[in-house]
């Protein structure tokens, strides 16, 4: 049995998110100290029977009052800002992160690299390259929890959520499920492993993978039909898909959406959700005909159809 | 605070000119009697009885946990049983315990005797509500014997209604029809301190557990429909595959979290306020001063209250909600943590220059102070929206909560009993046991819930039936703790009930404290006061300079 006190501290990140809780934990000891002691003394020189000095004395109640209304509101509030420049650093992915997608279902981690490695239960990253997950679940919401990045995020069913992490310690780190979700709940655990850029190219290459997402998507796109509309310039029928990704869409009722994963994803599952503008509900729904890896395959092939942050080809 | 009032004497009780009967005898022992009564004493007897049953169900359940995280691996339960055990564990602890702890128990018997009336307003109500919380516990209790639920306590969605082949719909039913019980009583106190308070009892000369009541039957009252609501549509979900959360059927489960915790977080200040209201009437009585700065205490309760029904987002910071909307749920949750440091800030100046019998309501006062600044203190820390994403939904969060419903509201509850043991019993319990008590479940309670705030730091989640090895000597310390607090609630059971026969007879004021409920006999006649009691005076008017003898058990 070991006796540690915080977890590996494997990023930036950790280490800030460390010294906020050092941070509170001071607040707290000197809240601590303020009450506690003065308690103490009051308890040990007033208890009954002790000769004491015990008539009452008027204080200023109002001003104390409104001291320790006032005091503790201000430190609050620098915690509260603290707290929160962290959280919008923790929340918004950096541009140019690597993407790896990653599908939750009862109870095990899908992993879909970029280059077509796939894993589960395992994760491996390069070390020093921002990396961000890509998530969906198949059933239930899970959460993957990194302890040693300090970062977790849900997994929900319907929606793509992301996090992002920066390694700069290599090593084999836990990735536990913290969103209970079923039977097997504590068996939905796994590794992040961080390896050398060398070696994480190696261990692509040692994958062998027959495609790259972005192909196994556009042998997707073919067989499922899409390219029958989408593709080709003498039928115009359906919207082209060239440079879409991240472009604001004008839809058929004025409103303007950003083409991201999640709009990608509804187009495709409730083509009649939103329309494009200029054009009119002749797409089927392809809910049930493809999985939700499929989906981020196929997401993945209209990226590298032209988008702001290209998909790396091999 | 009225001016026009002198404020001289005492509250004019004439004293009784034969010795009425008491609410024991007059009425009878049958069992009818009991059942059909409509006299708050026998309501608050009988809820703490349903009570008491219910808290060993879910400890028994708590205690087998404990058992099986002794090892990392999952050996002794399978996870099935392991997850039905939490869920069993925290459904019945915070619906068929915690929220009827204090308010249906002790405020059915001392409010009417606070305010100086006869019962609450609505009797048969009181009653319908005990008999609506019986038949939720009974369906409860049957989805457990049953089979079992495993979705934990807080149902979420979609796992509940599409993937959980557990008994969802009873237990929800259950919780539903307690639901009125607990709407019942709310708005039962909520009429009765409106309109029976006694001649001259303004609002500032009601004692401060019963601002504190006031405050949770707002939340009682415009909370839980909301959870009514939200657990008919889960059901509806189940039943008839309505599609609302889950989003195959083309609902949103998120929206399920907004749902539940816009009741359940106010929830959580039901589960602390009335604590809170314990501590303010036991900390002057046991310092014998008046309360330091009752106004700001008293609104303190109102404030809580009210903040605390735009904080609910604080539960899901890291469910994909918008970052902006954190931003908003982060800073109401600092907000609201600031009543609850004004309330601790004014007990401990009330003890200053004061004249302090530690017996043993006041152990458990101060040792509800103790616990509820940990947990409080480390709300702040999960309010923090960094530090959160790192121990949302680990053991931080459960040891947090747990500081703040056991180590607050069960330690509170605790104080309040033995507070008022004499005036609900009519005798005395033995003074030396119950401050070893007080100190056994103080100790135990810290070795069983400190070492998890640690192992949530590393990274432990909750609800894990089988966990990473470095996490086991933080478990181990928290089962060993857990027996000793096991012992600690167990010695109260068995020294309450002894006292029942064998107690010291009790006077009308033991703790010689200034309360209208002291000014009757113990325990009270069926009608509370042989006459109404006419208040001249601001509550907790003790003065330190003078010596009381307190009668002890």
């Amino acid at each position: 049995m070991t006796f540690p006190i915080l977890p590996e501290q494997a990023s930036k990140v950790a280490e800030q998110t460390d010294n906020l809780y050092w941070g509170l934990l001071c607040i707290s000891a000197a809240v601590c100290l303020i009450v506690f002691v003065p308690m103490a003394c009051f308890l040990f020189k007033y208890r009954n029977g002790k000769p004491a000095d015990r008539t009452p004395l008027h204080l200023p109640e109002l001003k104390i009052e409104l001291t320790w209304t006032l005091v503790p509101l201000l430190i609050f509030m620098c915690f509260y800002v603290w707290g929160a420049q962290n959280y919008f650093q923790v929340e918004r992915p950096p541009p140019n992160a690597l993407n790896i997608d990653v599908v939750g279902k009862q109870w095990m981690w899908k992993v879909q690299h970029p280059e077509g490695n796939r894993e589960i239960d395992e994760l491996h990253v390069p070390l020093g390259r921002m990396v961000k997950l890509t998530m969906t679940s198949e059933d239930v919401i899970h959460d993957l929890y990194l302890p040693a990045f300090r970062i977790k995020q849900d997994v929900v069913p319907g929606r793509y959520t992301t996090e992002w992490f920066k390694a700069a310690k290599l090593g084999s780190y836990h990735l536990f499920c913290s969103e209970y979700c079923g039977t097997s709940h504590s068996l939905m655990v796994g590794h992040v492993i961080v390896l050398t850029p060398a070696e994480y190219q190696a261990w692509l290459t040692k994958g062998q993978p027959g495609s790259t997402l972005a192909q196994s998507g556009e042998n997707l796109f073919r067989e499922l039909g899409c390219s029958g509309c989408h593709v080709g310039k003498s039928v115009v029928r359906a919207p082209p898909l060239e440079g879409l990704f991240g472009k604001p869409v004008p839809l058929s009722d004025r409103e303007v959406v950003t083409a991201d994963e999640g709009y990608l994803r509804d187009s495709i599952l409730y083509p009649a959700k939103q329309i494009v503008a200029g054009y009119t509900n002749d797409m089927p729904s392809f809910r049930g005909k493809v999985s939700e890896e499929e989906l981020l395959q196929i997401i993945a092939y209209i990226k590298s159809l032209g988008s702001q942050t290209p998909v790396r080809e091999q | 605070m009225n001016a026009t009032l002198p404020q001289t004497n005492t509250s004019e009780i004439p004293a009784p000119p034969r010795r009425l009967l008491t609410y024991f005898e007059e009425g009878g022992h049958t069992l009818g009697s009991w059942l059909l009564t409509t006299d708050h004493k026998r309501i608050g007897i009988l809820y703490l009885y349903s009570i008491v049953f219910f808290f060993t169900i879910a400890a028994i359940a708590a205690a087998l946990m404990r058992m099986e995280l002794v090892t990392p691996s999952g050996d002794m339960v399978t996870s099935e049983t392991y997850n039905k055990l939490f869920t069993i564990h925290g459904a019945t602890m915070v619906w068929f315990f915690l929220i009827p702890s204090i308010p249906s128990v002790l405020g059915n018997f001392v409010v009417p005797l606070m305010i100086g009336a006869r019962d609450l307003a609505f009797p048969r109500l009181n009653l319908l509500s005990w008999y609506l919380f019986n038949l939720g516990g009974l369906l409860a209790i049957y989805s457990i014997a049953f089979g079992g639920v495993d979705t934990g306590w807080t149902f979420y969605e979609p796992y509940s209604s599409a993937f959980s082949n557990t008994h969802v719909v009873t237990m929800v039913a259950g919780i539903f029809i307690a639901g009125f019980s607990s709407i019942l009583t709310g708005l039962n106190f909520i009429v009765s301190i409106h309109t029976l308070r006694a001649p001259g009892m303004t609002w500032f000369k009601l004692p401060l557990f019963l601002w504190s009541t006031y405050a949770t039957s707002i939340i009682l009252v415009l909370a839980t429909p909301v959870l009514a609501m939200t657990l008919v549509l889960v059901a509806a979900e189940k039943i008839w595959g309505v599609g609302i959360f889950d989003p195959r059927l083309g609902g949103d489960p998120v929206l399920f979290q907004h749902m539940f915790w816009f009741y359940s977080h106010p929830a959580v200040y039901i589960m602390i306020l009335p604590g809170m209201g314990v501590v303010s009437e036991v900390i002057p009585c046991f310092s014998r001063k008046p309360i330091f700065g009752y106004h700001f205490v008293a609104f303190s309760s109102v404030a809580i209250a009210l903040l605390g029904f735009f904080v609910w987002g604080h539960h899901m910071f890291v469910s994909s909600q918008s970052v902006y909307s954190a931003l908003v749920f982060s800073m109401a949750s600092y907000l609201v943590a600031v009543p609850s440091a004004i309330k601790v800030f004014n007990w401990t100046m009330t003890l200053y220059r004061g004249r302090i019998y530690l017996d043993t309501p006041m152990l458990y006062a101060l040792g509800f102070i103790g616990l509820f600044m940990m947990g409080g203190l480390t709300g702040l820390f999960l309010a923090a929206l960094g530090f959160n994403v790192h121990v949302h939904g680990t053991y931080f969060v459960v040891a947090h909560f747990h500081y703040i419903m056991v180590g607050g509201m069960v330690t509170g509850f605790l104080a309040g009993l033995h507070y008022w043991w004499p005036k609900i019993t009519g005798r005395l319990y033995p003074e030396s046991l119950g401050r070893l008590a007080a100190l056994i479940i103080f100790i135990g309670f810290n070795i069983t819930f400190f070492p998890q705030y640690v192992v949530g730091y590393l990274g432990m989640p909750r609800r894990y039936h089988a966990y990473a090895p470095e996490f086991q000597l933080y478990n181990v310390m928290s089962s060993a703790g857990a027996s000793i607090l096991g012992v600690g609630y167990l010695l109260p059971l068995i020294y309450l009930i002894w006292s029942l026969k064998h107690g010291k007879k009790a006077p009308p004021n033991p703790w010689k404290a200034t309360g209208l409920e002291w000014q009757t006999p113990s325990p009270p006649p069926k009608h509370n006061f042989a006459q109404t009691p006419i208040v001249t005076q601001e509550p907790y008017q003790y003065s330190p300079e003078i010596e009381e003898e307190l009668v002890h058990g």
